[in-house]
């Protein structure tokens, strides 16, 4: 009934997914805002009923709303934090119980941190941090090390002379190089990353992007990629998950998904996205709510230019929308609405 | 004599700005003005020195050597300014948002805190004053519920919440000049769009000048009067935003234009090359080593910055380095 779209699932859909997420939960213990010296804890809740499946070779996109989970879902995904409720599963099995086994989950499932400068030790030179997984993992011999070194920063785009400089020299840009050359060193089959190409100028991103692109298409590399850029995410990614508080609002196909959104705030998101020489769009109105006090019914409801009553006591859950999309809204856009 | 012209009327501007860490020549001769009211991006390669400029007018620059000058109107070079006189002009005309509001904001204290002891030390208001004017500032840049959030601190906010908490710290003083280093690089699209919206409204009312390094160059044309165009530590073209990206004339500028990626794109070209290292940056035009356009002088004379069109008066400032331009 929906949508008729040109885009298809590359990903197959009946093999067995890597990475699944059954109503996962992650809920932190903070203090109460505001009350600094209490003992107090109150549950905030990070991720609410997240399903997700990646299956083997996808690409997926991970965008929304800043402070929605994006950074904690990934982390779960690399089995750095484990989930408060529900299941988090690599190959059917639990993915802090697979990574506590031994290097090899490490090794197969490479992370590019979102805060890169802050993840690379400040007394390591590039070289020796590049080379760190290369020992680690065992993957050259020490002769080569100083080779392969040099093919990665080649790889990502920096000069050979980048290896005897340290982390405090380069900027912010080329940091963002060496984060990603250490995640490829270990020659993984699946890369998480966050953020690994904001902050980066359009012709190093597009270097990046290709590259990335090309280790998905010609290597089968499985990517769960998060970015704030739109453009980024119909280039790089086939399929797009939107987040909002916590949740999975709407997910599908990247381009069907960004052509014609069905929950709104997918919309917004869209209209937002930078156009050249066109006014700044306004802005939804009020403020996202604290993830300590959800509003009642569905989350969005207190920006939602389309709720309606049943918004503010219904809260909706992720449904399927045809074409392999599915949104959690309960009066989705029409393709025209948009 | 034309960049003459212009400066007479500039609120800011930078003459000949270099920056050399030991032997690297992190900034080349930078010159660019930027008139009361004005809205300015720089753009260009990662490293290619669009922070060093921030940072530098601020005197934030540790362990790098400074010449040339930059003038802001009324209060004279800010690179030869004395500490004293700097922190107070900091205080009161020049403020800055940097790239990583979550490493800008003191971890240890509440967010009201610091921009309380900001208002206090630069406008010497008394504690109540400050902490009304607080709770004024926290409510125009969008946080409601201004009073509680006060005594929030940094990491209970998320990151489009601090990043609105240093728009707040950096407008307290009124500035005359605000630089905005990647102001929105780390915030989802609808949270950039509403923070652009702030500072240029809130800047607009007070006829307050700004500079923004962004990346985004859909959002330079979208939030800048004008844009420069930075490669490798120099400045390659600069001009109106409508000129530089409608007309440009530098290769480089077209290589930028090409990579944008909008949404429903999939046939980027990524150019070839990297940025040569400052040890083997060539003696004429540092894009020499990546350009399609190359001639033979390009690698030996350094091209100076020409005007694009000095017929047509609204190109007048769009000036342009190479020699050999589209
Ligand atoms: N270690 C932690 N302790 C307490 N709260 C946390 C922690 N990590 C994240 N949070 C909170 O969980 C929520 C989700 O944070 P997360 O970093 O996953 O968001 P995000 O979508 O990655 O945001 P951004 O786009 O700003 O990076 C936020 O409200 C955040 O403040
Ligand atoms: N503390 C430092 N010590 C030595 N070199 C530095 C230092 N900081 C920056 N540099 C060098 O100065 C040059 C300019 O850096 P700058 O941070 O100004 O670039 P940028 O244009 O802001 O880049 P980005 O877009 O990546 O933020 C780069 O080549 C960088 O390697
Ligand atoms: S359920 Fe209602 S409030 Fe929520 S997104 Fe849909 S229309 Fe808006
Ligand atoms: S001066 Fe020569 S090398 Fe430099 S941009 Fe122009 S054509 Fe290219
Ligand atoms: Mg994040
Ligand atoms: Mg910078």
């Amino acid at each position: 009934m929906m949508l008729d779209t040109a885009t298809t699932r590359t990903a197959p859909s009946r093999t067995a997914p890597i990475f699944e997420l059954i109503e996962v939960e992650k809920v932190f213990q903070v203090r109460p805002p505001g009350r600094r010296f209490t003992r107090e804890k109150v549950g905030l809740r990070a991720l609410d009923g997240v399903r997700l499946s990646v299956e083997k070779g996808a690409s997926l996109a991970l965008v929304g709303e800043s402070g929605s989970g994006k950074s904690t879902l990934l982390r779960m995904v690399a089995g750095l934090d484990a989930p408060s409720g529900g299941r988090a599963l690599y190959h059917g099995r639990p993915i802090r119980e697979v990574r506590a086994e031994g290097p090899g989950f490490a090794r197969d499932v490479a992370m590019v941190y979102q805060d890169a400068r802050g993840s690379l030790d400040p007394r390591m030179t590039v070289g020796a941090l590049i080379a760190e997984p290369l020992r680690h993992f065992g993957i050259v011999p020490k002769a080569q090390e100083e080779t392969r070194v040099g093919e990665l920063l080649e790889r990502v785009g920096l000069p050979a002379d980048a290896a005897k400089r340290y982390p405090s020299g380069l900027s912010g840009g080329q940091v963002r190089r060496v984060a990603i050359a250490r995640a490829l060193a270990s020659e993984p089959s699946v890369l998480v990353a966050d953020e690994a190409v904001s902050g980066l100028d359009v012709s190093t991103q597009a270097q990046l992007l290709t590259l990335l692109r090309k280790l998905q298409q010609e290597m089968g590399i499985t990517l769960v990629f998060i970015t704030h850029d739109l453009g980024v995410a119909s280039y790089l990614c086939e399929q797009i998950a939107i987040m909002y508080l916590g949740r999975i609002v709407e997910t599908g196909p990247t381009d069907a998904v960004l052509n014609a959104p069905a929950h709104p705030y997918a919309a917004a998101l869209r209209g937002a996205a930078p156009r050249f020489f066109e006014p700044i769009p306004e802005p939804l109105p009020g403020e996202i709510p604290s993830p300590l006090d959800l509003p009642k019914g569905c989350r969005f409801s207190t920006r939602c230019p389309m709720a309606q009553d049943d918004c503010r006591t219904r809260d909706p859950q992720l449904g399927t929308l045809g074409a392999g999309r599915a949104v959690a809204c309960l009066h989705p856009l029409a393709p025209s609405d948009t | 004599m034309m960049l003459q012209q212009i400066n007479a009327e500039a609120l800011l501007s930078v003459s000949d700005l270099t920056v050399h860490r030991g032997p690297a020549k992190i900034l080349d001769r930078v010159s660019l003005s930027l008139a009361k009211g004005e809205t300015l991006a720089l753009v260009g390669e990662s490293g290619a020195g669009k922070s060093t400029i921030a940072t530098a007018l601020m005197q934030l620059l540790d362990g790098a050597e400074i010449e040339g000058t930059a003038d802001l109107q009324g209060a004279g070079d800010l690179l030869s300014l004395r500490k004293r006189e700097m922190v107070k002009l900091r205080g009161q005309r020049l403020s800055m948002i940097f790239q990583d509001a979550g490493a800008a904001l003191n971890p240890a204290y509440t967010v009201g805190r610091q921009l309380i002891t900001t208002l206090r030390r630069n406008l010497g208001l008394s504690r109540s004053a400050a902490r009304s004017r607080a709770i004024e500032l926290f409510t125009q840049v969008g946080i409601n519920d201004a009073e509680a959030r006060l005594s929030a601190f940094p990491h209970q906010l998320s990151g489009g919440m601090q990043q609105r908490v240093m728009v707040a710290i950096a407008l307290a003083c009124n500035p005359d000049l605000l630089l905005a280093d990647e102001p929105t690089s780390a915030l989802d699209v609808t949270i950039q769009a509403q923070i652009i919206r702030l500072i240029l409204q809130l800047t607009r009312e007070r006829g307050a000048s700004c500079i923004f390094v962004l990346h985004d160059l859909a959002l330079a044309s979208q939030s800048c009067d004008r844009i420069v165009v930075l490669y490798a530590g120099q400045v390659v073209e600069s001009g109106p935003s409508e000129e530089v990206l409608k007309r440009h004339r530098h290769p480089y500028t077209r290589q930028l234009e090409s990579c944008v990626l909008e949404i429903g794109r999939k046939d980027l070209q990524a150019p070839e090359g990297t940025v040569p290292s400052h040890d083997q940056m060539p003696a004429g035009c540092r894009f020499a080593t990546r350009c399609p356009r190359a001639l033979d002088r390009c690698a030996r004379e350094a091209p100076p910055l020409t005007p694009a069109d000095p017929a047509r008066s609204d190109a007048r400032d769009h000036l342009f380095a190479c020699w050999n331009p589209e």
